[in-house]
């Protein structure tokens, strides 16, 4: 039996470590979290993505953070701070979100759950935790509101794929089929009571994300649980390989490449979840006058016409090789079976359709603008 | 991990396999297994002269660009063309999915590279 290797002591650890370890996954530092890319054994990081798109795909991500907010004025906390309108969930229901800094750039991107009246909970990205945090802090202390960071609390299992209910529902007494998207419940999952479950993700496919107490052994046992019970539907383990092509092909935005303190909510597409009519939330003013004036750079999707693959931070360049915009976030689509990208380009160059030229390694290589999200699951 | 006797090998996990005054040009079964799912395969041109330890293309992974290190003095004389519509043959058969036959300058150079036992050492030390 080979011995499980040590991770470095300063990288931090989910409650899972061990597991991933034993199960002999490809470990790699991700924002200081020692985090599984992918697992060798079980196919690696094509064979991870593609069981999420065809059956179901298990996700350690319990280096996400949490905040909960609390008390009778936690709704107006939550809405000074958060662009999208929370006043329109009811509790049981979330929805994605931003917490932005007067500029209208982001601090993060997040969901906001409303547990009840006065209980919110938001779902924080890894990097970012303790900006977060010290963001919360610095912005709701004038509100009859109790903040608390309680990421080191939970372990968060994720459940994608099209079998990802049928998995779950072995191991719930919660009704998943009334479940809608991005609504959530309270149930016991695998004998742990009071357990959230909710229909959230970050794959672009149904699923599910589990939250239970950071303990490693209830955590393991579960984890294994969940694998057994989804053997039958072709259930692997999955990483954060898989996890990054995944999203990719969705469209959905990865903190420091598509958003970030220096990119505003219209550069990156996302004004559908910025609720403009609040009467007021940090970057309103920002946001109106950027509405007004129109952006410089627009986020685009792109498909590589010529061979190569554009990967993150390529610049695009014109027919001359002057920089015009830049890559963010790219790699070979392992369901498409193409090379795409994301990329910010001046919005003369952002039509459908429009060609452009990625510097990869001193070359140009064409590619075209294509509508986003590249892929888009099938609807039941 | 798999390492033939009848290769010579770099410490860039290159192997040549030498056949007169012609190298055969691949990486090693350790060099696909810590890349993982080869998606991508860039070689150069026939006719290019390819400088010993100077890198000459690109073999990418899902996450990653490594470059191909040249492990002789050489000049191109054919590519594998299979690589383009079918990288993964070098995950599946690292010593068989040959990527570059060059014309070697000095075959005698070539020779001194690491053995199988030496590099397969080399290989474990690494974990």
């Amino acid at each position: 039996m080979l011995s499980v290797a040590e991770s470095s002591p300063t990288l931090r650890k989910t409650a899972l470590n061990t597991v991933h370890r034993q199960m002999g996954a490809k470990m790699v530092d991700f924002g200081g979290w020692d985090m599984p890319v992918e697992y060798p054994a079980t196919g690696g990081v094509l064979a991870e993505h593609l069981a999420v798109r065809t059956g179901v795909g298990i996700f350690d991500v319990s280096h996400m953070g949490d905040i909960r907010f609390t008390g009778p004025q936690a709704l107006d906390a939550v809405q000074h701070i958060s662009m999208n309108d929370a006043a329109r969930l009811v509790p049981g229901q979330a929805h994605y979100s931003a917490m932005l800094y007067p500029e209208a750039t982001f601090v993060d991107d997040i969901i906001v759950h409303k547990i009840a009246d006065e209980h919110y909970l938001f779902v924080i990205n890894a990097g970012t935790r303790e900006k977060d945090a010290g963001w919360v802090e610095q912005n709701v202390g004038g509100f009859r509101c109790t903040a608390e960071n309680v990421s080191d609390d939970y372990t968060q299992i994720a459940i994608q794929g099209p079998r990802a209910q049928e998995l779950l529902q072995k191991l719930t007494d919660a009704g998943l089929a009334q479940i809608k998207n991005y609504w959530f419940t309270f149930g016991s999952v695998c004998g742990l009571k009071n357990t959230m479950i909710a229909r959230t993700g970050y794959t672009g496919e149904d699923g599910f994300e589990i939250y239970i107490p950071a303990d490693p052994a209830i955590s393991a046992r579960v984890w294994h649980e969940v694998l057994a019970a989804g053997k039958e539907f072709g259930a692997i383990a999955c990483g954060l390989g898989a996890r990054n092509t995944l999203r990719l092909e969705a469209r959905m935005a990865l903190y420091g490449h598509e958003i970030s303190e220096s990119i505003n909510v219209f550069e990156a597409g996302l004004e559908r979840w910025c609720k403009l009519e609040k009467p007021e939330f940090i970057g309103k003013a920002a946001l109106e006058r950027i509405k007004a004036q129109g952006v410089k750079r627009t986020l685009v999707g792109l498909e590589m016409i010529e061979r190569g693959i554009a990967r993150d931070g390529y610049p695009i360049v014109d027919d001359s090789g002057s920089q015009i915009g830049c890559v963010t976030s790219g790699s070979l689509a392992p369901f498409l079976k193409k090379n795409i990208a994301l990329a910010y380009v001046p919005p003369r160059k952002a039509e459908i359709g429009s060609v452009l030229n990625v510097e990869i390694r001193g070359q140009k290589v064409k590619a075209k603008v294509v509508p986003t999200p590249f892929y888009k699951r099938p609807k039941k | 991990m798999n390492y033939p006797s009848s290769l010579k090998y770099t410490k860039d996990d290159e192997w040549l396999k030498i056949e007169g005054d012609t190298g055969v040009v691949g990486i090693t079964d350790y060099a696909q297994n810590a890349l993982g799912d080869i998606v991508f395969v860039e070689l150069p041109k026939v006719g290019a002269e390819i400088t010993a330890g100077k890198p000459f293309g690109t073999v990418e992974s899902v996450k990653a660009v490594s470059e191909l290190f040249a492990p002789a003095n050489g000049t191109v004389t054919a590519i594998n063309e299979e690589l383009a519509k079918s990288p993964e043959k070098v995950n599946q058969d690292p010593y068989g999915a040959w990527m570059v036959k060059i014309k070697l300058k000095d075959a005698g150079e070539a020779g001194k590279l690491m053995s199988s036992a030496d590099y397969e050492k080399y290989a474990s030390e690494r974990g």
